[in-house]
């Protein structure tokens, strides 16, 4: 930086040269305010998403910066929330960053007192072995009747009202196919 | 809806701005209540009682819009002359089974039709909460009816329905619901004078409406004023269920249920379902008017899309691969099994029980008693450190070192870690772009079950044994991407839309399915979702460069229709009803149906058409029969079948009440379902003695800043500290008969639990007069449990599992309690403080309430 | 160039005042309390955009306020005001906390319903007006900085943190404020505010970095119900008349506007409210004047030395640097 440009940028000086002889504006101006932009302008991508919270299913932008989600605001083309969101919906960019998410498969054996660590395709093989056996333990090929039963009652599964139609489709695809049906969701609820 | 959904209530203060007025009927003073032209407090569980109100008063004063009513509802057929009312049985209707609790509809039907038409005996569709397949569809009716144009006859459904709610007079509403004579005529006279030709009104409910004993009948009450007043169909009409997650819709629509399959298609149940035919008649009624004759091509396509190529016409789609319903299956059935040990694993997909359900002592000590757990959650929530930190962990009643249960946590990928559909609360599909990568080990649930599914058939790879059958052969290709594998979401998306199995080409819609096995269905409703190869979900065309309707954002099922039955928002010749309330028409130059949005009807069958004698499917509809998924293309407002307990709405007083049924002698549901189970009890009410044990009504909701059990909430910051603790509000009138003050603490008794909160002590909350005597309610939030940044003691600990016999959804918007000053016990000393109330009460864990009550002394109505 | 003659006191449009040629109009805030659903949402959005930390996690029983007041922490306050009566009509107006139940009202009388501690059911606004208005309110506003005409808070800031924006509004620099306070007693509403653990100055900046970006401020975006509205300070004043006249006309004659007025003793707010009652009740002074009125007079007797002094500086520094 030149002396010049030095001294241009000195408060003072542009208080005394400048429009602004009380220095309580354009010449108090400080380097950071100058440079000031939005980040929603600086962000490398932006997502069109739909508020996780309640059904109303509000408009989101979801504004991206190295990776990492940077703000995230209603989006004001959707016919159904215009641009607006709630406290819970507004928060959405606290949810998905929120330092209490938990990011690792944790594991409690029984009886224990505390969790462990496990991997996750440890966890994935675990699980499908206990599927398979409480499948082995439970089935039920037919009735007194001998009419078709094809199922386990060994299982169980809540939840889905927060999740993807895309998954839920899997997962009572899958769950159908492995004769678990007690599948519940909050609609149940 | 200010309080729960307040972007959508942009919606309702835009309409007040134009001139609208709004009612907000609710138990407490909330932020949709500030706002509101009236707000009409009400005793909790009495909705009946005020909208039946709301029936007699239009019937009376012949305020229905007559000549909807005469041509688009059924208020014109006879009924059997073997059906007897309520009036007539004391709170009963004809046909009820005191040895099962469920009715036998015969009785039920349309002349003519007894023994043919309807479910006959019901209780086995209590236990399969069969009434969820009438999501899509109407229940099964003879299609050729007798009718009386002038609705003189004595047995036809207007008759019916004004025998019905005779009784239901202001006085007996003020009676039943603390509401004053004048200002529940304030409410039928806005809400009568707002409809008609020329204008129409809404009814908005949360689906907090759902969690009574009788929940279906409240909303069956709403339609039937929405029918008799012309508000079906037409736009700034209807019954708007404002749901509260955000694809709750969707997980009904695609239904991770235990009794349905996609698309509402029934589970098949092992008795009734033998065979593939037998399962498709059930649906499909053979000879019935209406969409639902199709119902072989979408069962065909189903089972074509999940089972590909194994799936051939010879072997009936391997319909023999379906595991069979044999009865209740239900959420709260399963924890009580649980806890009887017959429940080896459990899957919790964002979901928490140990919070969000009734009971939720008995959902803890479910959980305790498995074998195995996985919880796939954004947190470490309630439900999976139960073992650790819950409130049985003090009392002793779950004790780490004795507890078997293995616990898998894994972390889930959030709503911008993913792509995908969420289905809002107008059946309006929105894709969801994904943002970024999931962080650490989280995974969406597309990942999870995409790849168990693939260990778990490489695992059974070599098995002889037939039951493997459904896994192997199953269709589970779906491409890949990404660092992670994630299965497309498109590709999902495809599969659901439907193709044709030849050529791969995504389907237009659920015209197209055939029966013979070449079309592959993965949910026939959302057909249509993916026409043309194009994603439909994600189209954005903002509000600006398009009409009001916004037909070209997201796409809403079925056919991207955004208002059903718009065939009514014409009259009986197609024209609109009026011009400002124009929406779809016939125009009959072009020879076709047209206007704002997809008509919803055939878009070339004219006004004039009448079905040849004998016609079925959708060809025995005629040109002015707007309710096309209905067997007789009416709107119903008296049910012959379909609904459990009973072809009209009914006032009965909740599970539990302090008060004795003003009406009949029958006090509660008596098809409700309930479970005898230890762990189980309801708090006595009239005429059981002991009810003044428990004196006080309570009622729980939601707050703006949190999210239903706390996890999306709670563990955030800046919603946190909003509402940082749980409280309890009551009147100040109470406050002063129990000794509680502003911020101090209170603990709450009921038969299953102890709560403590803090105290509000509010004029939002009213004692009313009921029935000669003052009632208090005290309101809490439901959102709290013992983690996250912000906890406290869960109010749906404190209810019992009594359920709706239609949908098997409990009740848990209303109970009795005792409440007291001061923190609540802890320790052992909580569990006497229990048991020493449930000793009072008369409480015998594992015997539930007497479900018919009309042998006891409250013949005489009203004693209290 | 000499300051305009009312840059301290009195009506002018600030942006030009302070230094800004082809200065855009005049950005601000009208709050329309009557559509107001208390849903907080301004109170979220503010802090999701700006990265204000949390103000504590203390349930304070102020009806559904556990904000409190604007701080340093919380730049959007929303309060809630629950009314049992009009203010004026006998027993406590605004605090009805723990307030006994009249004895009357709890009478049992024959047949009707009765509404015990809550003497009616109708909503604000509706009755014939606060005279005869009997029935209980539940008043809730978003508070926020008011970005005064004349901002004391930037009068008395030593250090030029504290500044006019080209919108009009007034923004603390956070990279020049040294946590001197002075701001903190100046401020007419109670608005700025320290934070502990930085000692610096914080407060609402109307999103100035939105603004340079021709963006809506987070709060008002996300409002659900419009009660939040952003634009150009002039619109804004009429609307608010209009909205006003509407209440009025239907039977609402306790609207009313506080903050709009040039000629009040801040010179109008850049952002202003819409009230149904006096604003006392939502915990705002009924006649803020700016703390630094008097500025003009001293000015005349030491302005002019500092100004002096002020150049002596420029040059030794100037000077000392070559």
């Amino acid at each position: 930086m030149g002396l010049r440009t030095f001294i241009e940028g000195w408060p003072v000086y542009r208080q005394l040269t400048g429009t602004d002889p009380l220095g309580r504006g354009a010449a108090a101006k400080s380097d950071v305010s100058r440079a000031l932009t939005a980040r929603t302008d600086t962000a490398d991508s932006v997502a069109r998403s739909v508020c996780p919270y309640c059904a109303v299913g509000c408009g989101q932008r979801v504004f991206v910066k190295d990776g990492r989600v940077s703000q995230i605001e209603g989006d004001p083309d959707s016919p159904i929330s215009r641009g607006r969101l709630c406290p819970k919906g507004s928060a959405s960019k606290s949810l998905v960053t929120s330092p209490l998410r938990q990011t690792t498969v944790r594991y409690r054996r029984p009886y224990s007192t505390q969790w462990e660590d496990l991997e996750l395709d440890t966890a994935l093989d675990m699980i499908a072995d206990r599927i398979l056996a409480a499948r082995e333990q439970t089935w039920e090929d037919v009735d007194t009747q001998g009419r078709p039963l094809n199922r386990t009652l060994g299982i169980s599964s809540l939840g889905g009202a927060t999740l993807d139609n895309e998954e839920n489709y899997l997962i009572k695809k899958l769950f159908t196919a492995m004769g678990a049906l007690q599948i519940e969701n909050q609609a149940r609820i | 809806m200010a309080e729960a959904h307040p972007v959508g209530f942009q919606w309702v203060m835009e309409a007040k701005r134009k001139g609208a007025k709004v009612f907000h009927v609710d138990p407490r003073f909330t932020r949709t209540s500030a706002v509101a032209d009236e707000y009409v407090p009400i005793r909790a569980g009495t909705d009946i009682a005020l909208l039946g109100g709301v029936v007699r008063y239009i019937l009376d004063n012949e305020l229905d819009f007559r000549e909807y009513v005469l041509a688009y509802t059924n208020a014109a057929t006879i009924v059997s002359e073997e059906f007897s009312d309520t009036e007539d049985g004391d709170g009963f209707f004809s046909g009820f089974d005191p040895e099962t609790g469920t009715y036998v509809q015969d009785s039920w039907q349309y002349e003519g039709h007894e023994g043919s038409s309807g479910s006959g005996h019901t209780a086995q569709e209590r236990d399969s909460a069969a009434g969820l397949t009438h999501e899509s569809h109407g229940a099964p009716v003879g299609g050729q009816t007798r009718r009386d144009e002038t609705l003189q006859h004595p047995r036809c459904v207007y008759q019916i329905l004004k025998r019905h709610f005779s009784r239901y007079t202001p006085e007996m509403v003020e009676r039943v619901c603390g509401i004053s004579q004048a200002q529940f005529l304030e409410l039928a006279r806005a809400w009568t004078a707002n409809s008609g030709r020329n204008r129409t009104g809404m009814l908005i409910y949360s689906v907090g409406w759902t969690q009574h004993s009788v929940g279906v009948q409240y909303i069956r009450t709403g339609a039937i004023i929405q029918l008799l007043l012309g508000n079906m169909g037409r736009p700034g009409g209807g019954v708007m269920a404002l749901r509260g997650h955000a694809s709750i819709q969707g997980s009904t629509d695609i239904p991770t249920l235990f009794n349905l399959l996609p698309g509402y298609l029934p589970m098949p149940h092992h008795a009734e379902h033998p065979s593939f035919d037998e399962w498709v008649d059930s649906i499909r009624h053979p000879g019935q008017k209406g969409f639902w004759g199709n119902a072989r091509s979408f069962a065909a396509s189903l089972l074509k899309a999940y089972w590909g190529d194994a799936a051939t016409p010879e072997n009936d789609f391997c319909y023999g691969y379906l595991p069979r319903l044999t009865g209740d299956h239900g959420t709260y059935q399963q924890v009580l099994n649980m806890i009887d040990g017959k429940i080896k694993g459990y899957f919790l997909l964002g979901q928490n029980p140990a919070v969000g359900s009734a009971h939720g002592r008995a959902q803890r000590l479910g959980m305790a008693n498995l074998d195995w757990l996985v919880v796939r959650d954004l947190f470490m929530i309630e439900s999976a450190t139960f073992w650790q930190n819950g409130p049985e962990v003090t009392t002793g009643e779950i004790v780490p070192e004795e507890c078997r249960t293995e616990v898998f946590f894994l972390p889930a990928a959030s709503h911008v870690e993913k792509e995908g559909t969420f289905t809002q609360t107008q059946r309006l599909l929105q894709w969801r772009e994904k943002a970024v990568e999931p962080p650490g080990d989280a995974r969406s649930e597309l990942w999870f079950f995409y790849h168990l599914g693939h260990k778990l058939r490489e695992k059974l790879a070599d098995s002889p044994l037939p039951r493997d059958r459904a896994l192997l052969d199953l269709t589970w290709d779906y491409p890949t991407h990404g660092p992670h594998a994630e299965p497309s979401a498109e590709a999902v998306l495809r599969e659901i839309n439907g193709y044709d199995v030849a050529t791969g080409r995504p389907l237009s819609g659920f015209a197209e399915a055939r029966a013979d096995g070449s079309t592959a269905i993965g949910c026939w409703i959302y057909s249509g979702v993916y026409a043309d190869g194009v994603n439909q979900a994600a189209r954005r065309r903002s509000r600006h460069e398009q009409d009001w309707v916004a037909a070209e954002w997201g796409w809403a099922w079925p056919a991207n229709r955004r208002i059903l039955y718009n065939r009514a928002s014409a009259d009986p010749d197609g024209n609109p009803w009026s011009e400002r309330k124009r929406y779809v028409w016939w125009d009959a130059e072009k020879s076709e149906w047209t206007g704002y949005d997809v008509p919803d009807f055939e878009k070339t069958k004219p006004p004039s058409y009448r079905p040849p004698a004998g016609a079925s499917g959708p060809e025995g509809i005629a040109g002015d029969d707007p309710f096309v998924m209905q067997g007789d293309g009416k709107g119903w407002l008296y049910a012959p079948s379909g609904v459990l307990d009973g072809p009209l709405p009914t006032h009965y007083e909740p599970v539990e009440s302090p008060v004795r049924n003003p009406l009949y002698g029958q006090q509660a549901n008596p098809t409700r379902k309930m479970y005898a189970h230890p762990v189980n009890s309801v708090n006595p009410s009239p005429p059981q003695e002991h009810a003044q044990v428990f004196p006080y009504v309570f009622t729980v909701s939601r707050l703006t800043e949190h999210h239903t059990a706390g996890a999306m909430s709670r563990t955030v910051s800046p919603l946190a500290e909003l509402q940082p603790e749980m409280f309890v509000e009551v009147s100040p009138a109470l406050a002063g008969e129990v000794g509680l003050t502003h911020l101090g603490w209170a603990h709450l008794v009921s038969g299953r639990a102890v709560i403590e909160a803090k105290v509000l002590v509010t004029d939002r909350l009213t004692p009313l007069r009921v029935d000669g005597r003052i009632i208090h309610q005290v309101w809490l939030p439901y959102h709290f449990g013992f983690e996250g940044l912000v906890t406290g003691d869960s109010a749906n600990d404190l209810f019992g599992i009594s359920l709706d016999p239609n949908v098997l959804i409990q009740e848990s918007k209303v109970g009795t309690c005792d409440v007291r000053p001061g923190r609540r016990p802890i320790g052992p000393a909580l569990l006497e403080l229990v048991a020493d109330y449930q000793r009072r009460a008369g409480i015998v864990p594992g015997q539930h309430a007497p479900a018919v009550t009309t042998d006891d002394e409250g013949k005489e109505h009203g004693a209290s | 160039m000499l300051p305009d003659p009312n840059s301290l006191y009195g009506p002018l449009d600030p942006a030009p005042d302070a230094g800004y040629e082809n200065a855009p109009p005049r950005m601000g805030f009208f709050t329309d309390t009557s559509v107001c659903i208390g849903c907080k949402a301004c109170e979220v959005a503010c802090k999701e955009w700006n990265g204000v930390p949390e103000s504590g996690l203390d349930l304070l029983g102020m009806s559904y306020d556990n904000t409190g007041a604007l701080t340093a922490n919380s730049w959007r306050h929303v309060a809630f005001i629950e009314q049992p009566r009009p203010a004026g009509h006998g027993a406590a107006p605004a605090d009805v906390l723990g307030a006994p139940v009249d004895a009357d009202a709890a009478r049992p009388v024959d047949g009707g319903p009765q509404f015990l501690g809550m003497p009616g059911a109708q909503p604000p606004g509706r009755g014939t007006g606060v005279e005869e208005r009997t029935d209980f309110r539940w008043l809730m506003m978003s508070d926020v900085c008011k970005h005064c005409t004349h901002a004391a808070c930037l009068d008395v800031c030593p250090t030029g943190s504290l500044f006019r924006t080209e919108f009009g509004t007034v923004v603390v620099q956070e990279d020049i404020c040294n946590g001197c306070g002075y701001c903190i007693s100046a401020c007419p509403y109670g608005v700025i505010d320290q934070r502990k653990d930085d000692g610096r100055a914080w407060k609402c900046t109307l999103c100035y970095d939105r603004l340079g970006a021709g963006m809506t401020p987070a709060c008002a975006q996300a409002c659900p119900t419009e009660s939040i509205q952003y634009g150009p300070l002039d619109e804004l004043r009429e609307r608010a008349a209009a909205r006003v006249a509407t209440l009025h006309e239907r039977g609402v004659p306790e609207a009313r506007l506080y903050g709009h007025d040039p000629n009040d003793g801040v010179g109008g707010d850049g952002a202003f409210f819409l009230l149904l009652d006096e604003p006392e009740v939502y915990g705002l002074p009924p006649d803020p004047v700016v703390t630094t009125r008097d500025l003009p007079k001293m000015w005349k007797r030491a302005g002019l030395a500092a100004l002096a002094m002020a150049a002596a500086t420029v040059a030794a520094f100037v000077g000392g640097s070559s």
